[in-house]
């Protein structure tokens, strides 16, 4: 099965082809890596194709879609999202949605761990997403969105080993594993799903916090 | 010239709006579908649009509205020729969802992607009603633009002659109607309780219309001001507001410069038509101004009916179509979302 696999719920826009086989690992046909990047939308659609044309395969060839769905910042996340649902519509292909965290999760755990993983991504405004996994890669906590200091404290309740992600420095732990989603972690983790063919339900962004917005409160006087 | 079907997303603001229109090979557009999905009512407690709230909801209504839109016009993948969605300007993260969108769905048809100008297409709309547009003088009203352009071509480079130097026309609705204690969006409150008002009760300013003023520009900022004082000043003596003559009155003042401004561009720079088009168009006192000015100065008014005036998808496939028809260079798939896009790129390369 070839999978288009797509992530941009960091600052980095990721597209890759990946080729899901009946059993074992998902293996990457081709793949285009934007880090640093604060131009998703302008990034994604060609690093898409450009995925596809490094995998020797045309966007038709795809037989399901799977997309980051946060959490991350709120402008960026949207363009995966989107992305992935016109894809999918305009294909007639199923769009499988996943945590972004979990994706960084299965890579860091490829091989497995002596205790927890805690995934750490960067929320901006002085707070991080993060998420906790148990050795094999199953998340049992999060995704949260908290100061650093915070995530610190309730490390004491969660005794991890290792931290990944983007922001994984803020842990004090080893630093493992991938710092965002990758094309092989994002089909890694809708594998079932897309082996079994299964409905895969609608797409719901991780945004964690709501919108900025403040209800007007009494009327300004303009007269003196 | 090139016939075909295009597909025209909007999300500038807050409608998702898919359109689709059929060009003939003698240029002639027809409408087929005009999908709208708004949140308008989720920012009504807010009183003005919250780009993130609007945002989230085009991330939610997009692909249905797309389905919907095809539904409607009994239309299939296979038919469609082209994509054409607002590139700008607008508020950036509502543009981007429509932009991606867009993107995904001609990379994914193989068919061609138009980066448009969403003031050029509320122009541009105008040619499903009331058929080719010569060149015309058109005045762009709205909760978010106010501006007089010169369209010598649908296709071709459009030239600002004026705009808005602080609030956008159908922002001061907003923030009078609020003052007057009605509802968000205000537009179509004001228009409603003016009817029963005298607009000559009270002598509102005429923002900019000094001799020495920027003879096209507009400015609704110090008439929104007068209308505060003058509510205020009631309020100090108990006096009940009269909210049918207040809001006859504003009305009246912002319908009175625009009307007579567009009149006069129109004159001077030699064009026999005059355009409307934005929310605010769908204003009933100021189609019936426009309309007594334009048979007085030997004008034509065009004026597309109000759900096409307001922001929608048909508005951005109908520019989309004059593009394709004139086999117009498409936008590349690295096109940008660009809020403040200048109306003279009327297409994104
Ligand atoms: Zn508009």
């Amino acid at each position: 099965m070839l999978v288009l696999a797509l992530d941009t719920a960091t600052s980095t826009v990721t597209a890759g082809v990946v080729s899901l086989p009946d059993s074992g690992s998902p293996v990457v046909r081709g793949q285009r890596v934007a880090a640093d990047a604060r131009k998703h939308g302008e990034l994604l659609m060609p690093n898409v194709l450009a995925a596809c044309a490094e995998a020797g395969v045309a966007l038709r060839d795809v037989d399901a879609i799977v997309t980051g769905t946060g959490p991350g910042p709120f402008t960026g996340l949207r363009v995966g999202m989107v992305t992935a649902a016109a894809l999918g519509d305009a294909l007639g292909k199923p769009v499988h949605g996943v945590c972004s965290h979990d994706a960084i999760a299965r890579e860091a755990c490829a091989d497995r761990l002596s205790g927890n993983l805690i995934v750490v991504t960067d929320a901006r405004r002085r707070e991080v997403y993060w998420a906790g996994y148990e050795a094999e890669g199953a998340r049992v906590t999060g995704p949260h969105v908290e100061a650093p200091a915070v995530l610190v404290e309730r490390l004491g309740g969660f005794p991890s080993v290792a931290a990944a992600g983007e922001r994984a420095d803020v842990t004090g732990l080893p630093v493992i594993g991938p710092a965002t989603a990758g094309a092989a972690g994002l089909v890694a983790v809708a594998a079932d799903a897309l082996r079994a063919g299964a409905d895969p339900g609608p797409l719901r962004p991780l945004y964690l916090r709501r919108p900025d917005a403040v209800e007007p409160g009494a009327r300004k006087r303009v007269s003196a | 010239m090139t016939s075909g079907l295009v597909l025209g997303i909007e999300t500038s603001c807050d409608e998702t709006g898919v359109g689709i229109v059929r060009v003939d090979g003698d240029g002639t557009t027809t409408l087929l579908a005009n999908e709208i999905s708004s949140s308008v009512e989720e920012h009504a407690r807010f009183g003005g649009v919250v780009p993130e709230v609007a945002s989230r909801a085009h991330l939610q209504a997009m692909v249905p509205a797309v389905h919907r839109a095809m539904a409607t016009a009994g239309v299939t993948a296979k038919d469609v020729d082209a994509v054409a969605v607002t590139a700008g300007p607008g508020l950036s993260g509502t543009l981007l969802v429509g932009v991606a969108a867009a993107k995904a769905y001609a990379a994914a048809w193989e068919v061609p992607l138009y980066g448009v100008n969403h003031l050029a297409a509320h122009v541009a709309v105008d040619t499903l009603q009331n058929g080719p547009l010569p060149p015309a003088l058109a005045l762009l009203v709205s909760g978010g633009h106010s501006s007089l352009l010169s369209v010598p071509d649908l296709a071709g480079p459009v030239t600002p002659l004026g705009a808005t130097i602080d609030d956008a026309a159908g922002e001061a609705f907003d923030k009078v109607a609020r003052l007057l204690g009605l509802p968000f969006p205000g537009g179509p409150h004001i228009d409603r309780v003016a009817r029963d008002g005298d607009p000559r009760a009270i002598s509102f300013p005429r923002g900019l219309t000094g001799p020495r003023d920027a003879p096209f520009d507009f400015s609704f900022s110090g008439l929104k001001t007068a209308v505060a004082r003058h509510v205020e000043a009631l309020e100090r003596t108990g006096t009940p507001i009269p909210v049918a003559d207040v809001a006859a009155s504003f009305q009246e003042a912002v319908v009175d410069v625009l009307t007579a401004k567009a009149v006069k561009a129109a004159r001077e720079h030699g064009m026999e038509i005059l355009c409307l088009g934005g929310g605010v168009a769908a204003n009933s006192r100021l189609r019936a101004l426009a309309q007594e000015r334009c048979d007085a100065a030997g004008l034509v008014l065009r004026v597309p009916k109000p759900v096409l005036c307001t922001d929608n998808g048909a508005m951005v496939a109908a520019l989309g179509a004059h593009l394709l028809a004139r086999d117009a260079t498409p936008s590349s798939l690295d096109l940008p979302a660009d809020s403040s896009l200048p109306v003279t790129e009327v297409l994104v390369g």
